[in-house]
């Protein structure tokens, strides 16, 4: 199984999930710089957390541009797999491949601190290791974690079963309408989510929930 | 060529920072302010050759990169003047 | 400003523009003596920031050769851009603390991001990664119109930098009170970690290496920073807002990972991070350590605003820039890292052989002045100072509110309260090595790849240093070195941001001296030597200045953090005990100030150095021995503070039922003390280690329920307790 982080220049969570997925892999994957014209071919592809250009002008704009996105975008509609972790999620929607956009929370303020979070739809190759309705605790850490989407869009997700995880009832960091903590294409292929699984993958830094999503897609994958 | 490029968000999308400044105003014994909302000014140098090719160019790169026109409108101004 | 028809060296050098510059008649006199002739615009420039007080040190360096900085631990101590010691393994910690206090008063975010900022770039110059940032922060009183201001700017700004370059925010403290109304403190501390056989030194040698800068354009931000921060603010301050620096951390988060990857090579023989006093500091020092001389041409030197003259140039503190010195030959090598980076690279200069600063500058020489006198000639002053007068010791007591009150009204104040709306707003998990975080005694953070992990801590008491200099000083290095303590690390070293008034004033230079002495002796004691720091001077307005604040910041080692302790209780039914002697010392305490409302100045708590080496080594062996469950050392408001702080962390009260509940003992600050939670299985063998090395424990009860109890006077919900204690600031800041 190939798999690839993509690091953009202020990606500062690339070696987060290098980690865990060596862990789950047994190999390093690859880690492909944003300026490459194109990526080798891969099964999966993680868009990871950070300030990729600063955040500048918008979380994810000018990263979503970067030369490398095009293949990319182009894997994902081959069927390659593609994972997006906070600024990934938030390049996700800039280049189209999610619907909506990441907004500033609604208090104003960056926020670091653990949620808990309801796994909605456990049939995505991300998601599978957990049950459907489990409550699962995994970090968050942003100032631009706000989903938001047209009235329109959001009922197409919910329709098309789209709403991944939500955050747990009274325990929403940044106002994302429906408590929208992570989406995914209708197919389950690509999946985009604020919280930091990468943070929560082992005991000693707290708890293992998020060990589940990577043990799931190499599963998947292998 | 100089252009101004304003941002503004869709009319119908929450504004956090916009609905802050209001308060913030009130606060400040301001009366009779209504809605407040917040948007981005974006001023770029360039040589284009004529106003109808630079406004293209602009209206390309807005729609490519300045703008997420999911949530947000702009505005195109040009100053043929320098 | 700048001058396009008339040369800036031109300029008469007049008496008034000598004191624009913030030199006295008689530094003038000296620099006129050692250039031999009056020196031109452009190096009076040069001389007045080389011999600032934030850059030279003049009024503190011959007070600050007297602390330890020796010990086998430690690699570089003192004198380079950081300090730096050996964590085993090969591995090497490197680390200091800096202050960024007048640029936060007048704009804050700017003023605390740029500080952080600053104090990353000393850490990685010296070829480490950085793993954890911490602050210290110091506000004005709560009621103060400008408070709230300052503190959402500040946390903003070291979010915003911090969180952006992707370094843990891990730890700090915070104090308010009215002393910093017009002078807030935001000291900024970062940690690094490196090979030790891989450390990078500014020092440049190597007639003919070329000087290369890279990192973001020269503009005019900061031009004369370091004379503002030798500078009191009158109320004129407002208006010096164009001088502050406006930091950049996405740059500066690509000029780390270029010099990473370009240290990884063995092309570099000098590097320096470009700080105060800009090109000129960074150039000077960097030729001075290297005995050599340094000629630059500023022609070369990337620049985003148009038409800066010279003197512009070499004092500019545009942020995230790098000064170099290659072997030469690898210049292409090293241009190409930093252009697939995004950052700007020039050739600016050379190394020489005369021991002289020369600056070019559109086809003249603009200035040329000897190195020494400008690194080492600063005067170093022995201003007078007059010792703090002792302090009676507190008396005529009226205890009026019952004990369960007092210890509400401590947990909802501001020195104890909760200050998670402060770190919440930082990402302390970033880099996936966090163990513990805010809110421990000691932030833990894991060496990569490895069981080790780094314990840090800041600390002072400010009130006690103005009471007793001298029992303040020893009392933060103490208090710093429980702190590491108690998550069972051993402590190692310190760096410190020594924060004081105007030292032209002899009473002020007597705390300065006091406190000095006071953490030289807690230095010595505890083995736990000075390798790095800072002075800021002059925190005063319109004459009042702040209370003595010398900010520690200590560095630990967890040799196997699979031992590591919090400071919660985890489990009912484990027996509370308390390590050390009660005498029941309330002078100086919160108690005193916030419950008895008595402000006036008495003796603090008195410290037992050889007390706290005994108690704390014994905890350290106890944790090392897995004997113990958690363990919190004692400080603000004192035991009963400490127990609410243990019940708060998972929710679990505590029954005290063999404690005397008078408040002198509930609230006094006695020092050198812990309190830990011990499972019933290992209370014999604590017991008789304790007995075994002689040292004072007392079984105070037990923990478990839904409340905090002690005896028949204290009986309050832990959720009436976190309540109170979660809502005080976030109450202020809504």
């Amino acid at each position: 199984m190939q798999a690839a982080v993509i690091v953009f220049p202020g990606s500062n969570c690339d070696r987060d999930v290098a980690v865990c997925l060596e862990a789950a892999l047994g190999h390093a994957p690859l880690m492909a710089w944003h300026g490459d014209a194109s990526l080798p071919d891969c099964d999966l592809i993680v868009l990871p957390g950070g300030f990729s250009y600063g955040d500048y002008l918008r979380c994810g704009s000018m990263a979503a541009n970067s030369p490398i996105m095009r293949d990319v975008v182009a894997q994902a509609q081959n069927g390659a797999r593609v994972l997006g972790i906070c600024n990934g999620f938030q390049v996700l929607t800039e280049c189209g491949l999610l619907p909506g956009v990441l907004m500033q929370n609604k208090g104003l303020n960056f926020v670091c601190r653990n949620t808990h979070l309801i796994i909605e739809r456990n049939d995505t190759p991300f998601t599978h290791h957990y049950a459907q309705g489990e409550e699962i605790i995994i970090p968050v850490a942003h100032n631009e974690g706000n989903y938001f989407a047209d009235d329109d869009t959001l009922k197409k997700l919910q329709d098309e079963n789209c709403i991944a995880m939500t955050y747990a009832p009274d325990d929403n960091p940044n106002g994302a309408c429906l408590d929208i903590a992570g989406i995914c294409s209708p197919d389950g292929h690509v999946l985009g989510m604020m919280p930091h699984p990468e943070r929560r993958a082992e005991a000693a830094l707290g708890g293992d929930d998020g060990k589940r999503m990577f043990t799931a897609i190499v599963e998947t994958l292998s | 060529m100089k252009a101004t490029i304003q941002i503004t968000l869709k009319s119908g999308v929450l504004d956090p920072q916009g609905k802050a400044i209001e308060n913030a105003l009130g606060q400040l014994g301001f009366d009779g302010i209504g809605e407040v909302r917040q948007g981005k000014l974006i001023e770029i140098d360039l040589q284009a050759g004529n106003a109808e090719t630079a406004r293209a160019q602009l209206a390309d790169m807005c729609e490519k990169l300045l703008a997420n026109t999911v949530i947000e409108n702009y505005d195109i101004q040009l100053d043929s003047a320098e | 400003m700048t001058l396009h028809n008339r040369h800036i060296n031109e300029t008469e050098i007049t008496d008034a523009i000598v004191a624009e510059h913030g030199l006295t008649p008689a530094e003038y006199a000296e620099i006129v003596a050692h250039m031999g002739r009056t020196p031109n615009m452009t190096e009076l420039g040069v001389f007045s920031v080389m011999w600032s007080e934030h850059c030279s040190y003049k009024s503190s360096r011959k007070w600050l050769k007297e602390l330890p900085v020796d010990g086998p631990q430690v690699i570089q101590g003192p004198g380079e851009n950081a300090g730096v010691i050996d964590i085993g393994d090969g591995d090497a910690a490197i680390f200091k603390m800096e202050s960024h206090n007048h640029p936060s008063f007048i704009e804050p975010y700017q003023g605390a991001a740029t500080g952080v900022g600053g104090i990353m770039r000393d850490v990685f110059t010296m070829g480490a990664r950085p793993v954890a940032n911490l602050n210290a922060l110091r506000f004005g009183e709560p009621s103060h119109p400008k408070t709230r201001h300052l503190v959402s700017g500040v946390v903003a700004g070291i979010g915003g930098y911090g969180n952006c370059i992707g370094v843990p925010t891990v730890g700090g403290e915070v104090n308010f009170d009215a002393s910093y109304n017009g002078n807030i403190l935001v000291n900024a501390m970062c940690v690094g970690l490196a090979r030790t056989d891989k450390i990078f030194y500014a020092a440049a040698t190597g007639v003919g290496a070329p000087v290369v800068y890279v990192g973001s354009k020269t503009g005019r931000d900061g031009i004369h920073g370091a004379t503002m921060a030798s500078a009191e603010f009158d109320d004129a301050s407002e208006e010096k807002r164009p001088t502050v620096q406006v930091g950049d951390p996405f740059t500066e988060k690509l000029l780390l990972e270029a010099c990473l990857e370009l240290m990884a090579s063995d092309a570099i023989i000098g590097i320096q991070d470009m700080g105060a006093a800009g090109l000129t500091s960074s150039s000077v020092e960097m030729a001075d350590k290297g005995n050599v001389g340094i000629h630059l041409n500023l022609d070369k030197v990337p620049c985003r605003e148009t038409h800066m003259t010279g003197y512009e140039m070499l004092l500019s503190e545009s942020q995230e820039r790098m000064l170099m010195v290659l072997k030469p030959g690898r210049e292409a090598e090293a241009e190409k890292i930093f252009q697939r980076w995004g950052l700007d690279f020039a050739v600016i200069g050379e190394l020489t052989d005369t021991n002289r600063m020369q600056v070019s500058h559109e086809g003249r020489e603009i200035a040329d002045m000897p190195l020494k006198p400008l690194a080492d000639g600063a005067p170093e002053y022995d201003r007078p100072h007059v010792k703090t007068p002792p302090a009676p010791a507190l008396s005529d007591i009226n205890h009026k509110v019952p004990v369960d009150a007092a210890l509400k009204q401590l947990m909802n104040s501001s020195e104890i309260a909760s200050r998670r709306w402060i770190w919440e707003q930082y990402d302390s998990m970033v880099m996936g090595d966090t163990i513990a975080g805010p809110g421990g005694d000691a932030a833990l953070v894991r060496v990569h790849g490895s069981h080790k992990a780094l314990a840090i801590s800041t600390d002072v008491t400010p009130r006690y240093c103005l009471a007793d200099p001298v029992t303040g000083g020893m009392q933060a290095v103490a208090e710093t070195w429980r702190n590491i303590t108690a998550t069972g690390a051993k402590p190692l070293a310190i760096t410190n941001c020594l924060n004081f008034g105007n030292p032209e004033r002899p009473e002020i230079m007597g705390q300065f001296v006091g406190c000095l002495e006071g953490m030289g002796a807690a230095c010595e004691a505890l083995d736990f030597p000075v390798v790095s720091g800072n002075v800021s001077l002059y925190n005063e307005t319109n004459g009042a200045g702040i209370m003595p604040t010398p900010a520690i910041g200590g560095v630990g080692v967890m040799a196997d953090l699979g031992k590591a302790v919090g400071n919660g209780f985890i489990e009912t039914g484990h027996s509370i005990y308390l390590i050390g002697e009660t005498m029941g010392h309330l002078g100086c305490s919160l108690y005193q100030r916030a419950i008895l409302g008595d402000r006036s100045q008495v003796a603090p708590p008195p410290v037992d150095l050889h007390a706290e080496r005994a108690n704390g080594d014994f905890l350290r062996a106890a944790i090392d021995g897995g004997l113990v469950a958690a363990a919190h050392d004692l400080s603000d408001g004192g035991l009963a503070v400490a127990l609410a702080e243990m019940c708060l962390k998972n929710a679990i009260g505590c029954q005290i039922d063999n404690l005397d509940d008078r408040p002198e003992i509930l609230f006094g600050e006695d020092q050198a003390r812990y309190l830990v939670a011990i499972a019933p299985d290992s209370m014999a063998a604590f017991e008789a280690q304790a007995e075994a090395s002689a040292i004072p424990i007392a079984a105070l009860g037990k923990t478990g329920g839904a409340d905090l109890t002690i005896g028949e006077t204290i009986h309050i919900s832990i959720k009436e307790l976190g309540e109170l204690h979660e809502s005080w600031l976030p109450d202020l800041m809504q």
